[in-house]
């Protein structure tokens, strides 16, 4: 059994975490498992943690903590000439010196190949990416396609165990890019060598992968197929990154019942009564109907062409949907909104804890819900006193600048209570959701600043009511955001 | 009415001018003076006077010795120096930078005498040693020259092309000699220039480190005080053709190789 996991799993990062020096944490307990021949693709936003975790694979970068094992063995390590992976870099760094059969006999040579073969190799990666008769031209007189195309050869003439391939379709057009697309695929099939592509680009990552890692802030989001990262995403940011949605925070109010957007709607998933939950819609599962026949209704704001469809945005209330529909909608005009049951993708919310950011001033108290507050700064930062002269010192005595910190102040959601009394609380707003839990109702309070509270309170008020609410300082627990 | 403005054309004859009076005209009168003898009359004379004299060969020689090796003592002190500032992640890397450069800022003959005075002290007296003497002179003249052009194009140096050798197989030594140093080449050959063709013609500097030999520079300077204006401008007019050969060559080799364009002087 352990036999047969050895030689399928090529690949397994082990909580695998880079740190720079100045505190940035790039890359986050990695943990990640890879099969031979599989063609991977690490997806997310610029600054993600993509590219840092591809430097460490090919050995450009070493880890702060964690291991990379490759076939079983540790190469968190090895210096990069060392390792059996060979990369496509994102601006193809070509050798300018050399001319096309020179950059791609480059790995080939340091082997000590002889001629004879290092010719023949040459010959056959160049004929893989379709520039047969290239050897002798210089790097300077091809296009940016022909130049990714020879990077990609003098990386696969190496028959690397893994290849690795950093944005490498970034710099073309998207003619070229589409074309590039299946091109690499079908180079992967024919090769079957492991491919860990990175990109920002998520149809670019659904159009080629097996296998999709979806990355944001240094973190694993998501690990899945491209169906299932689409269709089943796991949280509010994956939904969001991959593909365009509607995401609502909306309540389960029974069997395949769900509340959102101040309606009922059926769903397939079945969650427990009363779970808050974000419902993911996408834009091409929601459909246009005659306003008395949509589940919802709203006003169409804007209604732009986009070639196969038209993107049309519909304010139903405080929410905005957005449609893609192959039929136009009237701007201004009135109408109603349904979707199938298999069009709702329920994802549990991640805070049942109502988190507010806020920032320090110049005092060291809290800019929070249009007031100031008092709070024990030094507790934030250990070590941190005020000294004599007012001033926030750290444990050398050297000044902090109060004023880059923010702050996430979180309460739960049972701490806060509502009054009718505008001037009892410190914020006011609108119950935009209710559901009875048993016990106590469980609202959402979406204040005057579009900020949501989750409130829980024994006592019945109604959708739309105009209430304040009372947070008591001393249930308030502080946190320094990263 | 409008407001008065120059056109292209106005804008240029200033610029004209001056070359027309500082460039054009001064050379044709060494290209005048270069094939005319005493009399006024057209001579090759002083060309094959040039070429045959066994004294203006030796200079010719001697001087071409001088730059050659303060050419490559300059090259082998510059390039680590460079390479080090280049790669280093050091917070104060400008400052080091300008520290090298900084002897530029003072006066060059005040630099000279400081040096003369240094070497005394260690030499005792510097008729010993004429011509290395003349090698540290120059060296010490010439070395920010080399450096800058170095610094500058070991800084542009695409980091990704150092990956890309070691994802490749390469060691730290062979990323060293396959990449590095020939795509540092562009650099170097505008340290060359600027520190080779300079450094030939240089006589101050033996002049003042008591080296009597003389080079083209000194050699045009005596012919000149002795108002032989004919043999003179010869001597000048080779110099300045050895060295627009030796520029075109140059340029042309860092054209074809990198792709920079003009990367060198022209």
């Amino acid at each position: 059994m352990s036999i047969s996991t050895q030689s399928e799993n090529i690949l397994e990062f082990k909580s695998l975490c880079r740190a720079f020096e100045d505190g940035f944490v790039a890359v986050d307990d990695f943990n990640l498992t890879i099969k031979r021949g599989e063609f991977v693709t690490f997806l997310g936003p610029s600054g993600c943690g993509k590219t840092t975790t591809l430097r460490m694979l090919a050995g450009f970068d070493l880890p702060s903590s964690g291991e990379i094992l490759l076939n079983g063995k540790d190469i968190t390590r090895l210096p990069a000439n060392e390792r059996p992976i060979n990369t496509v870099f994102q601006r193809y760094a070509l050798f300018p010196h050399l001319n096309i059969f020179d950059n791609i006999a480059f790995g080939l040579k340091l082997k000590k190949l002889p001629r004879t073969e290092v010719v023949k190799k040459v010959k056959k990666a160049l004929e893989m990416v379709d520039l047969e008769g290239f050897e002798s031209r210089t790097v300077q007189t091809l296009s940016g396609g022909q130049q990714q195309r020879i990077a990609i050869a003098r990386a696969i003439v190496n028959e690397p165990q893994i290849l690795l391939l950093d944005e490498p379709l970034g710099a073309l057009d998207l003619k070229m890019r589409k074309e590039m697309q299946l091109e690499l695929k079908s180079m992967h099939e024919k090769l079957g060598i492991t491919f860990i592509y990175v990109t920002h680009d998520q149809e670019e990552a659904l159009t080629m992968s097996d296998k999709i890692v979806v990355m944001s802030e240094g973190r694993i989001q998501q690990v899945g197929a491209p169906e299932d990262i689409y269709n089943e995403p796991k949280n509010a940011f994956v939904a969001d990154f991959i593909g365009e949605s509607n995401i609502f925070s909306g309540i389960m109010t029974g069997k395949y019942r769900v509340r959102f957007c101040g309606a009922e709607f059926t769903c397939v998933d079945d969650v427990e009564n009363g779970t808050m939950i974000d419902a993911v819609l996408r834009p091409e599962d929601i459909l246009i109907t005659p306003p008395q026949e949509g589940i919802i209704r709203g006003t169409v704001t804007s209604v732009v062409f986009k070639g196969v469809h038209y993107e049309i945005t519909v304010q139903s209330g405080k929410n905005e949907i957005v449609i893609q529909s192959t039929r136009k909608a009237q701007v201004g005009s009135q109408v109603g909104l349904t979707v199938e049951p298999e069009g709702i993708h329920i994802m549990l919310a991640e805070h049942t804890v109502n988190r507010i950011e806020a920032g320090i001033n110049s005092g060291y108290r809290l800019d929070f819900l249009d007031g100031e507050w008092d709070f024990d700064i030094t507790g934030l930062i250990p070590g941190s006193r005020i000294n004599e002269a007012d001033t926030l010192v750290d444990a050398h005595g050297d000044e902090i600048d109060a004023s880059l910190l923010r702050v996430i102040v979180s309460i739960k959601p049972e701490d806060i209570s509502m009054s009718d009394d505008e001037e009892a609380g410190v914020v006011r707003g609108h119950i935009i959701n209710l559901i009875y839990k048993g016990d106590h109702y469980s609202y959402i309070v979406r204040t005057d600043e579009d900020e949501d509270f989750i409130v829980h309170d024994e006592y019945l008020w109604n959708m739309n009511d105009y209430v304040s609410l009372i947070i008591p300082k001393d249930k308030l627990q502080y946190a320094l955001k990263k | 009415m409008g407001a008065f403005r120059f056109t292209r054309k106005q804008l240029c004859i200033p610029y004209a001018v001056f070359l027309i009076c500082f460039v054009a005209a001064p050379l044709l009168v060494i290209i005048y003076y270069a094939f005319t003898n005493g009399e006024g009359q057209f001579s090759l004379m002083n060309l094959a006077g040039f070429f045959t004299s066994p004294y203006t060969i030796g200079t010719l020689a001697y001087s071409f010795g001088i730059a050659a090796v303060t050419t490559c003592v300059c090259l082998l002190l510059a390039y680590p120096i460079a390479y080090i500032l280049a790669r280093s992640q050091w917070r104060q890397k400008p400052v080091i930078v300008v520290m090298f450069v900084m002897p530029m800022w003072i006066n060059f003959t005040l630099r000279i005498t400081a040096l003369k005075e240094i070497l005394t002290v260690i030499e005792g007296n510097l008729a010993y040693h004429p011509f290395l003497n003349t090698i540290i002179g120059m060296t010490y003249d010439f070395l920010p020259f080399m450096i800058l052009p170095m610094y500058t194009t070991l800084l542009k140096l695409d980091k990704s092309l150092l990956e890309a050798a070691a994802d490749l197989g390469a060691n730290p030594v062979q990323v060293f000699c396959k990449v590095t140093l020939p795509l540092s080449v562009p650099g170097m050959i505008s340290g060359v220039v600027m520190v080779f063709l300079p450094s030939m013609t240089n006589y101050v500097v033996l002049d003042m480190l008591y080296n009597s030999t003389y080079i083209m520079g000194s050699l045009i300077g005596s012919y000149f005080s002795a108002y032989d204006w004919h043999n003179g401008s010869m001597i000048a007019l080779v110099l300045l053709v050895i060295i627009l050969i030796f520029t075109l060559f140059t340029n042309r080799y860092t054209d074809e190789d990198t792709g920079n364009r003009g990367g060198a002087l022209l």
